[in-house]
């Protein structure tokens, strides 16, 4: 292959360079419609799953067919998309937040021949392109992070653990059955990322054994008093240290120290030190929490909580993890009222019927006694259930 | 035939959702091919690899990818993430696979021309991998070697009239909801002021100078599509502040079972029909609303604007017309000191071209919390540490019960010396005159 230049001359970086210019504005990718009704719309509706119909003062319409996307796409199938959006929609889409890709038509039987359309592509192996859905009370796309695909830090796949889930509740994706809408989340360790922290069911990496030393090269590749630092409990402090290096050399070594017992496992020490390495096979996996949300509707914001502490990881497909999350998803469906999220309906009837109900065991890693805002997750009232 | 026996991942191509594994080994095999006689940049057999290092990551159980490393393009210190893998002789197509943050256009409203140029800049300059889009909301391209690097970026600027997005101690990518582009809740332009602030803080978003990352997030209403209030350290969430508008020849069609509540929402199960009061007026957290001789009334004044009865009854409701928008702090995920939410620091505010008023707000709080926060201290970290009052007065605005849930539980108040009539010097001797040790 031969160096192709785009005409950037390293000798002078300055001539002709463009810097600042920000992203493109949105108005230059509005679809006529769009563009003509920003700001005059009335009132929408979900015709059937992954089809909304918005309409405007002007009596325009526009139907949006929705559907899945895996996140991580090929430009092969980026193209595909655009493909699409040539022949049905005048070359426009657009992206969800939640990895969906919507389509827009202006007409329900246009709308219904593309979701057909839509849900006839396959990939060679034999899972869906662009299944329809996400819509209303449902289970829409589940967002995630980078995981063992391109991340340093994480304690188990993203990629994977969603496709595994997304699989199992596949069905819910093209229908709309529960209480409220169910939004599932991904992170693959405690950075978030994906900040599912206040989310309705999340799946979470997290690493379960404190950092490694490589006291050879610690001092080399970090600056201690930034490792020390990093830590939010004090459990890291400077020392010295006489080793055997590879070579079988004999010497003494600024590094650091770990008091194992005080380790949280956050990965913030690694962040500012690659010589402190945490992830394993045996000690990572997955913890699964449940109850949160970020609408202000009916009740305020709240915080996802811990309902299962620890799953291993069981690539290729985590059937631990799958089993879990229907099982959470079956017991709210089944019990929680219309409207009701599934934060809601678990303080509705309490964190210990919340337990009892999804089949899910209370173990004492469910007990917060991380700093302050532990004392207000206790129970101070004799009003609980039995 | 593939370059590596794929055994784990090859289960992940069955099962009915979109299989990321059947979507990368096909992106393989097209590079192989190479139909339109492309002139690679970078390996030809990347994604091979990739899929290579990930089953040795399904096999092993952890990642296989380093630490970042410092690149990027000149005069930026962010848009790039420097990454290696740690098998570079077992997988040389992925030796270096660094990311590119793109910036993303507000509401992720695109042409069709505009990705095929993208697609066509990244088959030649990167692997073909893409996030569409990463979590903070960029268009993520995964995948390339440094020195393609300011090509790539040349031809972003110069080609498709674009920038990069944030990345490191620096305002990331602001992203917001699609607005009043197709939603009726807008409380106001957020892909607007979405982008004007990009725009207006360009310099903060591609060179590094915060304590740590710093997120801005536009959700037009309570009812929060972008969350920001759980992921942005400065939230901007829609609201209004006159009478919600009500259409009651709507509201009696809902009654009377004619339109679906909640826009249809719920159709996939049996619920009963509609029942006004017990699913709205019941429902309501406020109590303020009622029927009375078959209309519906709402005591706006007790009313706080959660969304619910617009949520489920679209066509006879509407929000007010006195819009604006609140502005909340301080929300991040666990690391480091535990999860926050965004906390009220602005009720109300108008948005208003040239949006000073806003600006203010913003360049208030950066520069209190360039001036207090510490190394990789997050503002919400900062606002722990230092309380809310401090936020509040670096903003130069008042302290109003909006602020709080409830008042403070503790007396611990700390009076500062000027609040205190005479200071606090005293003098001992003038003390012992009436107290004997």
């Amino acid at each position: 292959m031969a160096f192709v230049s785009s005409g950037y001359n390293p000798e002078k970086p300055m001539e002709n360079r463009i810097s600042d210019i920000g992203p493109r504005h949105a108005s230059d990718f509005f679809p006529p419609v769009i563009a003509k009704n920003k700001g005059q719309w009335l009132w929408h509706e979900i015709c059937e799953p992954g089809i909304l119909m918005h309409k405007a003062e002007s009596g325009d319409e526009v139907y949006t067919v929705r559907c899945g996307g895996a996140r991580l796409m090929s430009i092969g199938h980026v193209r595909e998309i655009c493909e699409i959006a040539d022949k049905f929609c005048g070359g426009h889409l657009r992206f969800t937040t939640r990895n969906n890709i919507e389509f827009m038509v202006g007409t329900l039987a246009e709308a219904k021949k593309l979701k057909e359309f839509l849900n006839a592509q396959k990939f060679d192996g034999g899972s869906h392109k662009f299944p329809v859905g996400g819509t209303g009370a449902g289970i829409t796309n589940i967002v995630h992070t980078q995981g063992w695909v391109h991340c340093h830090t994480p304690a188990t796949d993203a990629s994977g653990t969603v496709k595994v889930v997304l699989d199992e509740l596949f069905e819910e994706f093209g229908q709309m059955r529960m209480p409220a809408q169910v939004r599932i989340s991904m992170a693959c360790c405690l950075n978030m990322c994906g900040a599912v922290h206040c989310s309705d069911i999340a799946i979470l990496g997290y690493h379960r054994k404190p950092p490694v030393i490589d006291h050879e090269w610690l001092d080399n590749l970090c600056e201690i008093p930034l490792a020390v630092a990093a830590c939010p409990v004090g459990a890291i402090r400077p020392t010295k240290k006489e080793i055997v290096t590879e070579a079988g050399e004999t010497k003494t070594v600024n590094t650091v120290a770990i008091k194992n017992e005080r380790c949280m496992f956050c990965g913030n020490c690694y962040t500012m030190c690659p010589s402190l390495p945490l992830s394993d096979q045996t000690g990572d996996g997955l913890v699964i929490m449940a109850g949160g949300k970020v609408s202000n509707r009916i009740s305020n914001p709240k915080f996802s909580k811990v309902v299962v502490a620890f799953i291993p990881n069981e690539p290729p497909r985590w059937p631990t993890l799958a089993k879990t999350i229907r099982k959470i998803v079956e017991a709210y469906a089944g019990d929680a009222r219309k409207y009701e999220r599934v934060g809601d309906w678990a303080e509705r009837i309490g964190w210990e019927r919340f337990f009892e109900k999804c089949g899910l065991d209370f173990s004492e890693h469910m007990i917060d006694d991380f700093r302050d805002p532990a004392y207000y997750t206790w129970r101070q009232t004799t009003n609980f259930k039995f | 035939m593939a370059k590596h026996a794929t055994p784990l991942l090859d289960q992940l191509q069955s099962g009915p959702w979109p299989s990321f594994v059947a979507d990368i080994k096909e992106e393989a095999e097209r590079r192989l091919k190479n139909a339109n006689n492309v002139e690679y940049q970078i390996p030809v057999d990347v994604c091979d690899d990739l899929l290579g290092i990930l089953e040795l990551s399904y096999k092993d159980g952890t990642t296989h990818w380093k630490h970042g490393g410092i690149v990027g393009v000149f005069g930026y210190g962010g848009g790039v993430i420097g990454r290696y893998c740690d098998q570079p002789q077992m997988f040389p197509g992925v030796a270096h696979f660094h990311t590119i943050r793109v910036a993303q256009p507000a509401g992720m409203y695109y042409t069709t021309e505009f990705l095929k140029q993208l697609c066509d800049l990244w088959e030649m300059r990167g692997s073909g991998l893409t996030n569409m889009h990463g979590a903070t909301g960029d268009i993520v391209l995964l995948g390339t070697t440094t020195p393609q690097l300011e090509e790539f970026y040349f031809e972003l600027t110069h080609k498709m009239n674009n920038d990069l997005g944030g990345s490191g101690s620096n305002l990331r990518t602001p992203a917001s909801c699609l607005g009043d582009s197709r939603c009726e809740w807008a409380c106001y332009d957020t892909q607007e002021l979405c982008y004007q602030m990009t725009q207006e803080y360009q310099d903060e978003l591609h060179r590094p100078a915060f304590p740590y990352k710093f997120k801005f997030k536009f959700d037009g209403c309570p009812n929060g599509c972008v969350a920001s209030i759980a992921r942005s350290d400065m939230s901007f969430i829609g609201t209004w502040r006159d009478d919600i508008r009500i259409d009651q020849e709507a509201v009696a069609a809902y009654i009377g079972g004619e339109i679906q509540p909640n826009g249809g929402a719920h159709a996939g199960k049996d619920w009963g029909a509609f029942d006004i009061q017990k699913e709205v007026i019941d429902l309501c957290p406020t109590e303020c609303m009622w029927l009375e001789d078959g209309k519906l009334k709402i005591n706006n004044r007790e009313c706080t604007r959660c969304m619910h009865c617009l949520n489920v009854m679209p066509r006879a409701l509407r929000i007010g017309n006195d819009r604006g928008l609140s502005i909340l702090v301080g929300a991040k995920a666990p690391i480091l000191d535990g999860a926050q939410m965004g906390s009220l620091l602005v009720p109300f505010m108008k948005v208003e071209e040239p949006y000073d008023e806003i600006k203010e707000i913003i360049e208030g709080i950066w520069e209190w919390w360039m001036e207090e926060g510490k190394n990789r201290e997050r503002l919400g970290e900062l606002i722990k540490r230092q309380g809310l009052a401090k936020a509040i007065a670096a903003v130069g605005l008042t302290p109003v019960p909006q602020h709080v849930m409830e008042p403070r539980h503790n007396p611990y108040i700390f009076w500062k010396e000027e609040d205190v009539e005479g200071g606090w010097d005293r003098d001992i001797a003038d003390y012992r005159k009436h107290h004997q040790r």
